[in-house]
């Protein structure tokens, strides 16, 4: 029962006990962390709206983003990835997701930000669905912890609208 | 093994079953401990190491409902959030897939699945079926170039599981708890893939292992 072998695999396995403890622990103290996040997004132009050849929508915006994350960061975090999502519904689609910019905040000094972009991604529909479209734009974050359960959230934006006509 | 039940227990040293006195018995405690004890547990620990291994494997396979259980992260397009070498655990829950999700999905025709984030969804009004476009958080550009020829879209079918989570905490954390948002059930130990990815770019070494454990299976002692 001293052998070696044996001494080894009980020191390996309390190690590896141990710090799955620990992890769990880490994790655990996210929840004790009440984040107030807050954001807005204002759509500054349509760059252009047009019809695809195949008959898809498509169209180019320039955004202004306004974001305070920074209470989303604890100990714990790694990064935050967040990225903005125009989400609407049309007749042959119950719920369209379409992600128009992203980021990674690698750390808290990062998280309050203010840009001016136009949409990394392009904003094309299945269809032509677009023209007088509402949809929301949503701020999505994942937290990414150093250790642990990862979890993510949003903001909800309403009452956007494209024009009316192809431009 | 002492059963060490009172001051004149029947005690089995080896392989003989004897009363012995006060005297004796003191003597055994304090002077040679560990020579007379029977070890009736395997003397051979690799070889229980090697089973349990495959009991383990076996039983999440049951419990996450995946053919593939656990999968190896082999490039870096996802990140700084994981890295080549990590190894991710795979839950496929029945919730809808929504953007911002990490997807592990196979590509008809490419053997080895990719783990990449969920850009944009559509989904069916009728069916409920849903067509999804995924990039990885490091590349440039969106996953159409990986996915077959003249595929556009990934497919529920396509998608082996979701990932969450990270951290050491791999082997508890499996049995996962109710997440908000999706349920994700993925973690991961970092590095310990490199195994993994050693026995992909080099297949003598997987040979040379899978012969060793075999070889340990067999010969050890239990």
């Amino acid at each position: 029962m001293h052998s070696f072998g044996y001494r080894a695999n009980a020191l390996l396995t309390f190690a590896v006990t141990i710090l799955a403890l620990m992890c769990a622990i880490a994790s655990l103290s996210d929840n004790l962390n009440t984040p107030s996040p807050s954001a807005q997004i204002e759509i500054l132009n349509i760059n252009w709206f047009q019809k695809q050849p195949h008959g898809n929508d498509e169209v180019s915006l320039t955004l202004n983003i306004t974001a305070d994350l920074q209470s989303l960061f604890t100990w714990n975090t790694k990064q935050l990835f967040i990225f903005v999502a125009a989400e609407y519904e049309t007749p042959k689609n119950a719920l369209n997701q379409v992600s128009l910019w992203d980021a990674i905040i690698p750390a808290k000094e990062f998280a309050k930000f203010s840009i001016h972009t136009s949409n990394k991604y392009r904003f094309i529909d299945q269809g032509h669905n677009l023209r007088s479209k509402e949809f929301n734009l949503t701020l999505h974050w994942h937290v990414m912890p150093k250790t642990g359960k990862m979890f993510a959230n949003k903001i909800v934006m309403s009452g956007y609208r494209l024009p009316e006509d192809y431009r | 093994m002492k059963s060490g039940a009172g001051n004149r227990g029947m005690v089995t040293t080896e392989g003989r079953n004897c009363t012995e006195t006060e005297t004796e018995k003191r003597k055994r405690n304090g002077v040679d401990r560990g020579k007379h004890r029977v070890d009736q547990v395997p003397s051979d620990p690799s070889g229980m190491i090697v089973t349990s291994a495959l009991i383990i494997w076996k039983a999440l396979m049951c419990i996450t409902g995946s053919e593939s259980p656990v999968v190896v992260v082999l490039s870096g397009s996802m990140e700084p959030g994981f890295k080549r070498g990590d190894i991710l655990f795979l839950h496929m829950s029945k919730d809808p897939i929504r953007a911002g999700e990490i997807v592990v999905f196979n590509v008809d025709g490419r053997e080895i699945p990719i783990v990449h984030r969920v850009i944009k969804v559509h989904e069916r009004q009728d069916t409920g079926e849903v067509e999804v476009l995924t990039k990885g958080d490091n590349n440039y550009g969106d996953d159409r170039l990986l996915y077959a020829q003249g595929q556009l879209w990934l497919k529920r079918q396509h998608i082996m599981g979701r990932a969450v989570g990270s951290g050491f905490g791999a082997p508890l954390a499996i049995f996962g708890e109710d997440l908000p948002g999706p349920n994700l059930a993925l973690r991961f130990l970092p590095y310990v893939g490199w195994v993994t990815i050693i026995m992909t770019e080099k297949p003598i070494i997987k040979y040379i292992l899978i012969g060793a454990l075999g070889l340990l299976v067999i010969t050890s002692k239990d």
